[in-house]
């Protein structure tokens, strides 16, 4: 492809003019990034910056800016009685989700790891429920958990092993339970991806040497897989975490707060503060320190998935 | 490796009735769905036999199904479009550029990731208000954009990345502009990288739930997934199961055939990737 006459060209270029060419490719290399910088600038920062400005002020919905009140839509926070039971809720949630996301991702990808056919139409079926949306799963488990026609109940009561039709929604602890197997139904495949990413990348020849040597499966699993998997772990469970923290749409659509507001979290209060009691200044407030208890969330798991990386 | 070759065929079984299993589990629930949209329930669509009575009334609620259908596919093209331009041009730079202030911005792109849909919809929702675009569809495609930005660019940016530096010089000596070279040499090279992004853009639009539920409030702009959760409370408060499984079909027959006709080359995206660590 290269003429050799341009090429000798290139490299005959005195300094001032080669400087002036990597000027010109800062200049480029900058040209190219302007969209971001746009973007980053007026649908992010811009609504940060406003964000935290809301939060100081009494904000109605259809009202807008009435005046300076700080630090009242902080304080109101702090006698939210939901505030403190969806706190409590969504960390139940998250624990729950990211313990059994983690695990589950984990065996899929040690489940399909081989080379086959087989294996490959595996990894397909678990990543399908990934492809379908969260409200449309939601939706979808709306259905599949009421006794109208839910599918699972009908065969136990027809072997005479229940009464009437599972109560999937019915307690607290049921909704978070089959909100839980919903969103790990969802989600597994893609965890199964990022670690199945993460397994590929551990050299076979490790595990040959440390067969040779006698090791056990589970040795070789303790001692070379997890080691080895650690950034991939991490970066599950960072994205899992934050995921989890901000749950939405699958309690908005399957349970609604129900049974009384006990199914509530934290983002379902900031939604309600702002569209249902039209109080955009406490919204406000309330988004922001979600937003700050998530970055602070975010940096401890940087420091102690990193900081474990290094034993 | 590991699992595969030390056992036999027999002792095999185990292994394919778990993962068998397993496969049912997974499939269930999506089989089901349509098979409960099709099957009879008193006071919906379909209330003798097997048929499309649900997905019937799907049709007709609301502003209709081909509006809610179109609003969904506007909002989703258009969120791939933008998502793809922006950190095609952005990947590249991160990937090949070194210009003041890199490291920063792509830190800041990175960082959205920390900040929660809700701490930005509410200001948005003001923003977007004051600027004309409220129950816009370019207005939420431009937020789910904003949103896909993080992986998007990083993607782009190993993807780019993973190209040999010799390539993109030989067709720079060739005379290429640098525009040129991104576009003739180096994008054919980063197609599984523009088809992960570009899919994972279209899976995000099409089925976010929270944006267009704030910055809509007119029914007619709509998307399915919004318009499928209002429509399971239709006639006096009996919850129209039937209609709701036919919508979450009509809501997951795309992705799920996008994502089976994508799958070589979304796998393969990932994959690219993880070289890289």
């Amino acid at each position: 492809m290269t003429s050799p006459s341009i090429s000798e060209a290139a490299a005959a270029q005195p300094p001032a003019r080669r400087f002036r060419a990597s000027l010109r490719r800062q200049l480029v290399g900058f040209a190219y990034t302007i969209p971001t910088l746009i973007f980053i600038l007026v649908f992010f920062l811009t609504p940060l910056v406003l964000v935290a400005k809301m939060s100081l002020s009494k904000y109605g919905l259809l009202t807008g800016d009435e005046g300076f009140n700080f630090p009242k839509n902080y304080v109101s926070i702090w006698r939210n009685q939901l505030f403190w039971p969806s706190v409590w809720f969504t960390v139940q949630y998250t624990v729950l989700v990211t313990v059994l996301l983690l695990g589950i991702g984990l065996g899929l990808a040690l489940l399909v790891q081989t080379v086959s056919r087989w294996s490959g139409v595996l990894r397909t079926v678990f990543l399908l429920p990934v492809s379908v949306g969260l409200a449309a799963a939601s939706l979808l488990a709306y259905g599949f958990y009421s006794p109208a026609i839910g599918p699972i109940s009908p065969p136990l009561e027809a072997l005479g092993l229940i009464d009437g039709p599972i109560p999937f929604l019915s307690s607290s602890f049921a909704a978070l339970l089959s909100t839980t197997f919903l969103v790990v139904w969802k989600f597994a495949g893609f965890y199964m991806l990022i670690l199945t990413v993460g397994l590929q990348g551990i050299p076979d020849d490790l595990y040959e040497a440390a067969a040779l040597d006698g090791a056990t499966p589970w040795k070789l699993f303790r001692h070379i897989t997890l080691p080895l998997l650690r950034p991939s772990l991490s970066l599950a469970t960072i994205l899992c975490v934050t995921g989890s923290l901000l749950a939405f749409d699958q309690f908005f659509i399957l349970t609604k707060g129900a049974p009384d507001n006990t199914t509530v979290t934290a983002v379902q209060v900031i939604y309600r503060e702002a569209f249902q009691r039209q109080n955009l200044g406490t919204a406000a407030a309330l988004s922001i320190i979600v937003l700050i208890v998530l970055v602070l969330i975010n940096l401890l798991q940087f420091r102690f998935l990193r900081g474990s990386e290094r034993d | 490796m590991m699992a595969g070759q030390k056992h036999s065929a027999l002792g095999r079984t185990p292994y394919y009735v778990l993962t068998g299993g397993l496969a049912i589990i997974f499939l269930f629930p999506l089989l089901w769905s349509f098979y409960a949209s099709i099957s009879p329930q008193a006071s919906t669509g379909q209330i003798d036999g097997f048929g499309f009575g649900n997905y019937k009334t799907m049709f007709d609620f609301g502003a209709g199904l081909p509006t809610v259908a179109a609003n969904s596919a506007v909002i989703s093209i258009l969120t791939v479009v933008i998502t793809l331009l922006i950190s095609t041009l952005g990947g590249y730079a991160f990937a090949r550029f070194r210009f003041w202030g890199k490291d920063a911005l792509f830190l800041l792109t990175l960082s959205i990731l920390m900040v929660p849909y809700a701490t930005l919809l509410i200001p948005l929702y003001v923003m977007l208000n004051a600027l004309g675009l409220s129950n816009s569809l370019v207005g939420v495609a431009l937020m789910i954009s904003m949103f896909q930005l993080p992986f998007a660019t990083y993607m782009m940016r190993i993807s780019f990345e993973a190209i040999p530096r010799e390539l993109e010089e030989s067709a720079h000596i060739d005379g290429c502009s640098t525009f040129g070279t991104l576009w003739r040499i180096m994008l054919p090279s980063v197609t599984p990288g523009l088809v992960t992004v570009g899919l994972f853009a279209f899976l995000a639009a099409w089925n976010d739930f929270f944006a267009p539920l704030i910055l809509l409030t007119d029914p007619l702009k709509q998307p399915l997934p919004v318009t499928v959760a209002n429509m399971r409370q239709q006639t006096m408060g009996v919850i129209n199961y039937g209609a709701t499984e036919a919508g979450v079909v009509i809501m997951s027959v795309p992705c799920i055939l996008l994502f089976l006709l994508l799958q070589r080359y979304y796998v393969r995206g990932f994959m690219s990737g993880a070289i890289k660590g």
